[in-house]
């Protein structure tokens, strides 16, 4: 590929196949206000469908297609069916946990199924490429924009003339008038999640012929990307996110063009930011109003939180103080010592996603933020790791309050989405930014933990010092959840409107919450460094975002004790009933879908 | 002139469209000190978009709006609260999760000056030190303004005092619609806007909140009031100012307006949705 033209084609093309998955997002957030997250996994699901269809069952092309779309809408009706529609009269959080939680579900089975390693997948078309004027076409492109042009125009039959589809685009309009017209919300739901997971499935299994590779990895760029498109285009608007699919295509290619392909999704990524900051309604939006509410009610499930005695939680971490005294084994240990970090994290993300109801999936950014600070500094400046742990601390505290800035303006699902972006766009900073971060190497060789000149090698004096750092921080977090911050923090949460018609400023408050939660994580990530003694851009990854979620919401959102709770028990119960490694992650997916719909308020309660 | 000197909050052509439809239309409208004006109107007549507009959560296309001598249009809402603008919601904005407590202290935030000084670029994290620290200076602060809640909630006699820990979702409807207020008279207003404050009480429970603005006003507080209940209006009000769609038809001492055929005409013609007659027989 060497013209402009080729690159205005390739453009298209993936345009055009963003467009697939953009418009199934439009369509579900039309009717229910709701960003899915799990759209990226069934195309992944559609890609490895075909792959079993092309490479195992060797059937034809257009039967290849019409099969992905068969089982990708079948999917797409279970998920509307048993995760979403249970969820219909609950809190504002739930829905957005439930398709992250089904994402990640769907994800790991696709991985338990075929393993992560990359696979083939041939496109059985002849391997010809015609000349167009400066550039050239293959058959393949053709295929993909035949299959786009046809989806967009069966779409616009079955809106423009079928029953359901006028009930569609009634509840899009309007749900509760279209509700009292009588048009069954059900079906509606139930139509756009079979289409849009049809299209999102056939949309993997164009891209997978198209790179001829396939890997489970695909997900979460696929859903980053149609959202771009999706909210580039405005949400709901499915007109909009075609044109904006088609943009976003064209705007990478480009960027590849002239900057190389490692940068194509970070020209994505900030695209998203600076539209959500700029044009939160979408580039075409017309008239200024107030952004379309991704849903409405309380935002987390009311509750009264169980108060534990003070002297039971002193008991409590007593016995945890003097635990290496007795033989107990290495392994007992090492576990703890996973739980005390991940407590430092769902410490933080306890604090911004449930005392200030900004659902970060990128949290974890701040740890990897935290960890190259102190590594760096240690390693190449000679810092004593507990002052560069602290400086870790200090810097995830700026720079991810920095970076995360820009969401402060955004609601709900969009906070999640952005945070999601962003957390890519750090790891892929640190993926190409290699005079620093030294790129895809990683660091390694980075010193071990110490103390005022004396190193913490011992399994029992790792144990103390990351105990005691998590119990500072919890204690912190609790003295501040009971000043005047505790009290704005959930006043935002709670509602924004009234909070700021009191004065309370939510730039500044949000701000406060980062910085704090902010050092929180990059003091775990620090220590994990120094534990690890080698990082690099894929230590601290999505999983350990969802992770945290899961833990923050099985402690209990915004409840400090929860959030260690929780902590011990994920990484603890596995390990008691000696669940295999890959199979760990699927129950926390599984286990955070269980939690929001039978227990919103976690073990401890929300606060 | 000599009027608008005197005015404690003027609208000037203040105008507000969505879409095709103009939701507030020119509206001029002076308020003077210790002044109570009420705001009546069928459904839809703009008046709660006017609010939004005199409180900054929503922006006017056009008109300006002028408090206390200094032109205020546009301005954030935590700004207009800052200067002393308190509101409540027509549909209910407590914080449902915070304790009645913690809800009246939320309107009591723009007060606080120990543990938010006033330092530029650094202020926040000040605060947020203080907030952590908490110096002697910081507690006594945070005493006070919780005995001053108490007394606040005294006015509602023993309807929030004995649930001042439970949280706002537990209440009551009524319950929430005087955690509201008292949560607006926490931030000590100098302009109070009260958006349908009876709307869903019983007659008794009506009756206790006109004795509590009755109260409010004898106090000198500037109040302006959107409000259904004809009989409280009429009481209460030093003048009424009728809207219909948008427009202001009718502005004048309660008893002139009742009878404007223009008013009675607004109602009827909207087939008496939300007019007295319907609200005060509910
Ligand atoms: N955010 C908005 N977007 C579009 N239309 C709105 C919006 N807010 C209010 N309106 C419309 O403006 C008109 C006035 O509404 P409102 O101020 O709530 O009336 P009132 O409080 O007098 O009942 C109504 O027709 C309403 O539908
Ligand atoms: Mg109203």
């Amino acid at each position: 590929m060497s013209s402009w033209l080729d690159y205005t084609i390739n453009g298209l093309i993936v345009g055009n196949v963003y467009a697939l998955v953009a418009v199934g997002l439009a369509l579900i957030f039309g009717v229910s206000r709701l960003i899915n997250f799990a759209q990226g996994s069934i195309y992944l699901v559609g890609a490895y469908i075909g792959w079993v269809a092309v490479v195992q069952l060797h059937t034809p092309l257009p039967l290849t297609i019409i099969l992905v779309a068969v089982v990708a809408a079948l999917v797409g009706l279970i998920i509307e069916r048993f995760g979403l529609r249970p969820l219909q009269n609950s809190v504002r959080i739930a829905p957005l946990l439930a398709t992250i939680g089904i994402s990640f579900v769907l994800d790991q089975l696709v991985m338990l199924t075929f393993s992560p390693n990359p696979r083939a997948l041939p496109s059985q078309l002849p391997d010809v490429r015609f000349q167009v004027g400066g550039g050239t076409i293959g058959p393949l492109d053709l295929l993909i924009a035949g299959v786009g042009l046809t989806s967009a125009l069966l779409l616009f039959a079955f809106l423009r003339y079928s029953k359901l589809g006028w009930a569609v685009r009634a509840a899009s309009q309007d749900r509760d008038a279209a509700m009292q017209m009588g048009v069954d919300v059900n079906r509606v739901n139930q139509a756009v999640f079979g289409i849009a997971a049809a299209l999102g499935g056939v949309s993997g299994l164009l891209v997978g012929m198209y790179y001829n590779q396939i890997d489970t990895a695909m997900s979460l760029q696929a859903t980053l990307k149609g959202v771009v498109a999706e909210v580039v285009g405005g949400a709901g608007n499915v007109p909009g996110a075609v044109v904006g699919s088609l943009l976003l295509g064209l705007v990478e290619s480009y960027g590849v063009a002239v900057f190389g392909t490692s940068y194509r999704n970070l020209f994505a990524f900030l695209l998203l930011v600076v539209v959500l900051v700029l044009r939160p309604n979408g580039l075409f939006a017309s008239a200024r109003q107030a952004p379309p509410e991704p849903l409405t009610g309380t935002f987390i499930a009311p509750s009264r939180p169980l108060r534990i005695p003070r002297w039971a939680l002193l008991v409590t971490a007593a016995v945890f103080a003097i635990l290496p005294f007795f033989p107990v084994s290495f392994y007992v240990l090492q576990t703890l010592i996973n739980a005390w970090l991940l407590g430092m994290l769902a410490l933080s993300l306890t604090l911004v996603a449930g005392t200030v109801g900004q659902v970060s999936l990128g949290h974890a950014a701040l740890l990897a933020i935290g960890a190259y600070t102190s590594a760096l500094l240690s390693l190449t400046l000679s810092v004593p790791v507990g002052l560069a742990i602290i400086a870790g601390g200090l810097m995830s505290a700026a720079l991810g309050t920095l970076l995360i800035s820009p969401s402060f303006r955004l609601r709900g699902h969009y906070v999640s989405i952005a945070t999601l972006a962003i957390g890519e766009i750090v790891s892929l900073v640190i993926l190409n930014w290699e005079s620093v971060t030294r790129g895809p190497i990683g660091i390694s060789g980075i010193p071990p933990l110490s103390l005022f000149g004396y190193d913490l090698i011992s399994p029992a004096s790792i144990y103390w010092f990351s105990f005691v750092v998590m119990v500072v921080l919890a204690l912190l977090q609790g003295r501040l959840l009971g000043s005047h911050l505790g009290r704005s923090f959930r006043a935002i949460r709670d509602d924004d409107i009234a909070a700021r018609a009191y004065g309370l400023s939510l730039n500044r408050y949000k701000s406060l919450a980062f910085i704090f939660g902010g050092f929180a994580a990059g003091v775990s990530g620090g220590i994990a460094a120094h534990l690890y003694s080698y990082i690099n851009h894929e230590t601290f990854n999505t999983q350990q975002s969802i992770l945290a979620l899961t833990v923050v919401i099985l402690g209990g959102l915004g409840n400090v004790v929860g959030a260690i709770v929780g902590a011990v028990a994920l990484v603890g119960l596995p390990e008691v009933f000696r669940i295999a490694a890959e199979y760990r992650i699927l129950i926390y997916g599984i286990v955070l879908l269980l939690l929001v719909r039978f227990r919103p308020q976690g073990l401890l309660g929300t606060i | 002139m000599a009027e608008q000197l005197h005015a404690m909050l003027s609208l000037r052509g203040l105008t507000r469209r969505f879409g095709g439809l103009t939701a507030v239309d020119a509206i001029d409208l002076d308020l003077a000190r210790g002044e109570l004006v009420s705001i009546i109107g069928p459904n839809g007549a703009g008046k709660t978009t006017l609010f939004n507009l005199v409180t900054g959560l929503d922006r006017p296309d056009a008109g300006h709006v002028g408090f206390e001598g200094g032109d205020i249009t546009g301005l954030s809402p935590e700004r207009l609260a800052a200067a002393g603008i308190a509101r409540t919601f027509q549909l209910g904005r407590v914080f449902g999760n915070l304790s009645v407590m913690d809800n009246v202290l939320v309107g009591a935030h723009t007060r606080l000056r120990a543990v938010k000084p006033a330092v530029p670029v650094i202020g926040p994290l000040l605060e947020l030190g203080l907030a952590l620290l908490r110096p002697a200076s910081v507690k006594v602060e945070e005493e006070r303004l919780r005995e001053e809640v108490k007394v606040i909630l005294a006015r509602f006699g023993e309807r929030l005092l004995p649930r001042i820990d439970q949280p706002a979702y537990s209440l009551s409807y009524a319950n929430r619609r005087r955690v509201e207020i008292a949560r607006a008279l926490a931030l000590m207003p100098r302009l109070l806007l009260l958006d349908e404050p009876t709307a869903g009480m019983n007659p008794t429970e009506t009756a206790e909140m006109q004795a509590l603005i009755a109260e409010l006003k004898a106090e000198g507080l500037t109040i302006l009031l959107i409000e259904h209940k004809l009989e409280m209006v009429m009481r209460l009000s030093d003048r009424v100012i009728v809207m219909d769609e948008g427009r202001k038809i009718a502005e004048g001492p309660g008893e002139e307006v009742r009878n404007d055929p223009k008013v009675i005409e607004a109602y009827l013609g909207h087939g008496l949705s939300g007019t007295a007659e319907q609200e005060s027989a509910a």
